[in-house]
């Protein structure tokens, strides 16, 4: 799978965190989001879903399944 | 020559539903069926408000998720469509600083980014054992005070003062004057003087206080921010006053997820059984998502203005239109949320829009989910017996308040 975090977008609110924690991080300071794993192994599909569901700034795409 | 159209143009507009929709009596925890029925026939219709203006009231969870991030969708109360929930609203808008509650991208974004690292998901986590610690004390002074007691009073109201009071890092021996004048300010009862002089005195002392944190820092949110006043990045005043804010932001609400969650776990014995019984935190963690979206406690729905115009299904809203998410009628939304109606801690609860949705959304939700995973984790298991100690019918409910509450709580156990 391909995941693609659209940074400019991201208002921070750390849902993808709380979703995929092995996925994204947030940067200390003001929380963006930072993406640990371009391609995550196919057992972190549910959590990448749902990282995306709940992004409330619609910044997480998943280009390839 | 053409025909007269049929439909009447003029004089629709008088039968519109007047917003907010009352809720039935005989169900109040549940959104107004008003708004469910809308949501069922007309998902995106003009409903009156307070000032006679007709802005759009949007019901569907799926128009909610389109709408609410689009850059169209504007928060900016300066606009003259812009939906005001009440006059005293529309009154401060021009007088209020722009804030990230009033802001759009790009401006949005850079305000929010400077207030946002308190609540990083990671940093939010080392509450958890302060948080633990409070509700522990909280619990053990109740249990040996008087019985039937508040709830609201006893604990409710208590706690998320006292998580604000942890997190800024108030020392504990201020912690009485911190939750007396928090208290005073919180209060809606009260003389708006006196709220006035109350949060005069916790704003000078969240004042001095940072002075302090600038030469003897901690662990805490104010000593970061005196960092921040230190490197030029705010002014002394901004810290103060985020301080005030993230006091009032995250009480009500919290107050109200733990008086009315208890209210709704105790007419659910069987959820709340599950809820008390579970060992794994994901299972509580859910319970509180669910708890979240069937209360759904903002009640005057989240406000908005159309920079452009929109066009959405069979609808366009036009540039300039104000724009009403009932957050309530898009969390029962049987096309998401199958037999919405039901408390049910074990469905996936966690696309909800309690908190909103789009860069709007509560930038205190982690916190907020947190105090609520403890509290309820740790109230329903130390005082099993827990019960209602009044008849539902007689609970006095706060219809007009930007959240839906309960004004006390009678409990037994």
């Amino acid at each position: 799978m391909l995941v693609e975090l659209d940074v400019p977008k991201c208002v921070a609110s750390g849902q993808c965190v709380m979703a995929a924690p092995d996925v994204f991080d947030q940067r200390e300071d003001d929380g963006v989001a930072i993406l640990l794993e371009e391609h995550p192994g196919d057992e972190l599909l549910d959590e990448v879903r749902e990282a995306v569901a709940i992004c409330p700034a619609a910044a997480i795409r998943l280009a390839e399944q | 020559m053409p025909d007269i159209p049929s439909c009447p143009v003029t004089g629709a507009s008088e039968s519109l539903p007047e917003y907010p929709l009352p809720r039935a009596a005989e169900c109040p925890l549940a959104p107004a069926p008003a708004a469910q029925e809308l949501r069922a026939g007309k998902p995106i219709t003009k409903v009156r408000i307070w000032n006679g203006s007709t802005p759009w009231l949007i019901t569907r969870h799926a128009d909610q998720r389109a709408l609410l991030p689009d850059p169209r969708v504007s928060d900016d109360d300066l606009d003259p469509g812009f939906p005001y929930v009440n006059a005293h609203r529309a009154e401060i808008a021009p007088v209020t600083p722009r804030l990230i509650t009033n802001t759009d991208a790009p401006e949005h974004t850079r305000l929010r980014r400077t207030v946002n690292g308190p609540f990083v998901v990671r940093r939010i986590e080392t509450m958890r054992a302060p948080i633990q610690k409070i509700v522990d004390d909280l619990i053990d002074d109740m249990l040996a005070g008087p019985n039937p007691i508040d709830l609201l009073k006893a604990f409710a109201f208590p706690l998320p003062s006292l998580v604000i009071a942890e997190l800024l890092g108030v020392p504990y021996e201020d912690h009485d004057f911190f939750q007396r004048n928090s208290g005073v300010v919180l209060d809606g009862a009260v003389a708006p003087e006196v709220a006035r002089k109350a949060s005069g005195e916790l704003a000078a002392y969240l004042d001095r206080l940072l002075t302090k944190k600038m030469t003897d820092p901690g662990e805490d949110v104010l000593s970061e921010m005196a960092g921040r006043v230190k490197a030029g990045e705010m002014t002394h005043t901004e810290a103060v006053h985020m301080g005030v804010a993230m006091l009032i932001a995250g009480h009500e609400t919290t107050t109200t997820m733990i008086s009315l969650g208890t209210l709704a776990f105790l007419q659910h014995p069987d959820q709340l059984a599950l809820l008390r019984e579970a060992e794994d935190p994901k299972v509580i963690a859910n319970a509180v998502d669910e708890v979240l979206r069937y209360l759904t406690i903002v009640q005057t729905g989240v406000r908005r203005v159309a920079k452009d115009d929109i066009e959405i299904g069979d609808v366009v809203i036009r540039k300039g239109d104000g724009m009403i998410f009932d957050l309530h009628a898009a969390n029962w939304d049987p096309e998401v949320f199958p037999e919405a109606e039901c408390l049910d801690i074990t469905r996936p609860a966690r696309i909800h829009q309690a908190f909103g949705y789009g860069p709007h959304q509560c930038l205190g939700q982690n916190l907020a989910r947190l105090e609520l995973q403890v509290a309820y984790g740790a109230l329903y298991r130390r005082i099993p017996t827990l019960r209602l100690a009044a008849d539902l019918a007689d609970l006095e409910f706060d219809h007009t308040g930007t959240t839906y509450g309960v004004k006390s709580l009678p409990v037994a156990w």
